[in-house]
């Protein structure tokens, strides 16, 4: 594929794409809780202009739909309540450094790899531009996966769950040119009820155990060191 | 289409009517009331599947393999409700909830059979995505409904794993979805499963291979396929015990569906490449594996719920690896094996319930001389364990055997591996439920208002099946076998 033989909207779309793995990594290297969240939020804001820039090439008019979903839920509304939350517990100033950051870099680098290797085989589908833009989808799901194993407090956490939402949304929108409206609004409905439902376990959690720092949530392995 | 609207539908309605009930006692019985009507509504779905063929439109698809799963989830969540409601008002007595949680519980418990009846019934796999994840979405917090700290553990841990693994499941769905674009006249149907299992042969195999990864990793995430179990002790451990039982007993069951109702797909899309078993092997290695470590662990147990919940991995994991290898005979096998698992499992659930309150804890050490203090509850747990083990006559027994002779047709030396592991668990499940049973009770143990009706109507119904499995049963389920491997076995 040569970049230059597309359509500037659709190297537009590439573009767009390419930054939602940037700022994965990006959220990845983050030390501060806050500047996560922030991230985390132009993350979402660049998903809904990729998938409304699709909406205009194609004239999909759901795909607008979702656009909008997305960047009412992930660019501001889970952003304010994760921040709000912060706030509520007190910890802006809280930093969760990743132990080796240049090894987990590495590795996000390699998962970036991973993810064209596995797409290789999709060689006779006409459109060289989806298969980038489903390796680069896969690469941002296995980012928020890596961020989700290399992080012990549980904000990053919800915020590593939530990028890799931002993959699959991505994936939906760009390769599929999105879901059926009836899956798109189910599917919005889920993650809303989730992020609730984080907010509720976040405080549940640090008054349970005082902090957020999900390491120390291990009273269960417990029951089975029997010899 | 009524039949089917009302049994989906009922649960809905229950869930929105039973959050705004403050009494007690009032939601136990509403409870009772939309249970018995979804499982009424169910029956009905079911006999005019039976007389009639398919149903399909609207977005849902009923056949014979989906409606057995309806009315066994219907069923066992009628049951579960009658045990559920002496017994939560036991705990709220104890006051370890209080009323308001009571009122979410009643409402999830009921929007918990929701989502599984929808997913069952759904013929568009996204909506078949969104419904599972609702289901987690609805039993989560009712895992850390006793708030202890172990119980906040095990939901964020169960939220998690389940949420990572679900997500995997979407990006699945969406390489289907994707695949589905480049194939049908019409893309905008390319989730609805019976256009798809249409067009399957014409489905890019590539794509349905990755895709096929995907979907197992992350719908195998809920059905407890080791190395993603994790969550699963933990959650059945700590939640209220109706969860478990239905956590167990459906929850797992409509996971592996979901799995099924995908292999069938990407089976049909790769007949003509160089693989085309590759599904249905790696089925077999995951529920290989989940069928070998779940047996070796129920050894380490010291709580009685997470002993039974790896138990509940083990068949799962038996499951898994009977759909793999394919076939009539192992699909059968497998169906009924899904069948008398719930039942059993269900009945386990509810008499460790029962157990737990008499010991007054869930440590097996401490849990003594169950058939002196109260034999209803002793023999419950006794019958029950020597059914799940795989003792004749009870229908495990008859399950095993069709696959274990499954095995031995199509792979002869996995058999004495398969064997191994089941001696395994029987060993596991053995050696904990003696003393229990049999050992010295505590001083001053006294016996508790025990409601065993669905105890014995379960295992009652395991037993018969292992006898004489009823004709219209057996139609039933071979129905439901010729639809999966295209191959009849009666």
């Amino acid at each position: 594929m040569i970049l230059t033989q597309l359509t500037l909207v659709e190297q537009a779309v590439f573009v767009l794409a390419a930054l939602v793995l940037f700022l994965s990594f990006s959220i990845l290297a983050q030390a501060r809780l806050v500047a996560g969240i922030h991230v985390f939020a132009w993350q979402g804001a660049v998903l809904a202009g990729a998938t409304g820039l699709v909406a205009l090439v194609d004239g999909e008019p759901h795909l607008l739909v979702s656009a909008g979903l997305t960047l009412a839920l992930k660019a501001l509304l889970i952003p304010w309540m994760l921040h709000r939350l912060v706030r509520r517990l007190e910890l802006e100033r809280h930093l969760d450094p990743l132990p080796r950051p240049a090894v987990a870099l590495m590795l996000g680098a390699a998962l970036v790899i991973f993810s064209y290797w596995v797409v290789v085989p999709i060689e006779r589908l006409e459109l060289a531009t989806t298969r980038n833009i489903l390796s680069l989808s896969l690469a941002v799901v296995l980012l928020g996966l890596l961020i989700m194993v290399t992080r012990r407090q549980a904000v990053t956490q919800v915020i590593g769950f939530m990028s890799m939402e931002n993959g699959l949304f991505l994936a939906a929108a760009t390769a599929t040119h999105g879901m059926p409206l009836v899956v798109e609004l189910g599917v919005a409905f889920d993650v809303l009820v989730a992020a609730v439902l984080f907010g509720v376990f976040f405080l549940q959690i640090s008054e349970s155990i005082e902090s957020l720092d999900v390491d120390r949530l291990n009273r269960l392995s417990a029951w089975e060191d029997e010899p | 289409m009524s039949a089917l609207l009302m049994t989906v539908f009922v649960p809905l309605m229950g869930t929105l009517v039973l959050a705004g009930i403050r009494s007690l006692q009032l939601a136990g019985r509403l409870n009772l009331g939309f249970c018995a009507t979804t499982l009424a509504a169910a029956l009905g779905l079911a006999l005019r599947i039976l007389q009639g063929g398919d149903l399909t439109g609207h977005g849902f698809h009923v056949d014979a393999f989906n409606v057995y799963l309806v009315v066994l989830t219907a069923f066992v969540g009628l049951t579960t409700a009658i045990f559920s409601r002496p017994y939560m008002a036991h705990v709220c007595r104890e006051g370890r909830v209080t009323e308001r949680r009571m009122r979410l519980y009643h409402s999830m418990f009921q929007g918990f059979l929701f989502t599984m009846l929808l997913a069952l019934t759904t013929d568009n796999l996204g909506v078949l995505w969104v419904a599972v994840e609702g289901a987690t979405l609805a039993t989560v917090l009712l895992v850390s409904l006793y708030r202890t700290p172990e119980s906040i553990e095990a939901a964020w841990k169960y939220f998690i794993l389940c949420g990572v693994g679900i997500a995997l499941a979407l990006f699945g769905t969406v390489l289907v979805y994707f695949a589905a674009q480049h194939a049908l006249a019409d893309p905008s149907r390319g989730l609805s499963w019976t256009v798809l299992y249409g067009e399957a042969a014409r489905l890019h195999p590539t794509v349905m291979a990755i895709a096929f990864v995907f979907l197992l990793v992350g719908y195998g995430t809920k059905v407890g396929l080791v190395p993603l179990h994790n969550w699963l002790p933990d959650a059945h451990s700590e939640g209220p015990t109706p969860m478990s039982a239905v956590l167990s007993g459906l929850l797992l069951n409509v996971a592996l569906y979901a799995v099924v109702r995908f292999k069938m797909l990407v089976d049909g899309a790769l007949v003509a490449s160089d693989q085309p078993g590759i599904a249905g092997e790696l089925m077999m290695g995951f529920g290989l594996i989940s069928f070998l470590v779940a047996g070796l662990f129920l050894h380490r147990q010291r709580d009685i719920k997470r002993m039974f919940s790896y138990s509940s991995i083990e068949h799962m994991g038996l499951m898994t690896f009977a759909f793999g290898i394919g076939g009539p005979l192992a699909t059968f096998g497998a169906l009924l094996h899904m069948l008398v698992h719930s039942l059993t499992k269900s009945a386990i659930f509810v008499t460790v319930g029962h157990a737990s309150h008499i010991a007054g804890t869930q440590t097996i050490e401490q849990i003594r001389g169950l058939i002196r203090t109260q034999p209803a509850v002793g023999w419950g747990l006794l019958i029950g364990v020597a059914a799940i083990a795989g003792f004749p006559p009870f229908g495990v027994f008859t399950s095993e055997f069709l696959l274990l002779s499954a095995t031995m047709q199509s792979w002869p030396w996995l058999t004495s591996v398969l064997l191994f592991g089941l001696v395994v668990a029987f060993a596991g499940l053995f050696r904990h439920l003696h003393p229990m049973v049999y050992g010295k009770a505590p001083e001053g143990q006294q016996p508790v208002a025990a409601n065993m009706l669905p105890v014995m109507v379960h295992l009652g119904l395991v037993l018969w099946l292992g006898i004489a499995i009823p004709a219209f049963l057996a139609h039933w389920l071979d129905q439901a076998t010729w639809l999966i491997s295209g191959g009849h076995l009666l």
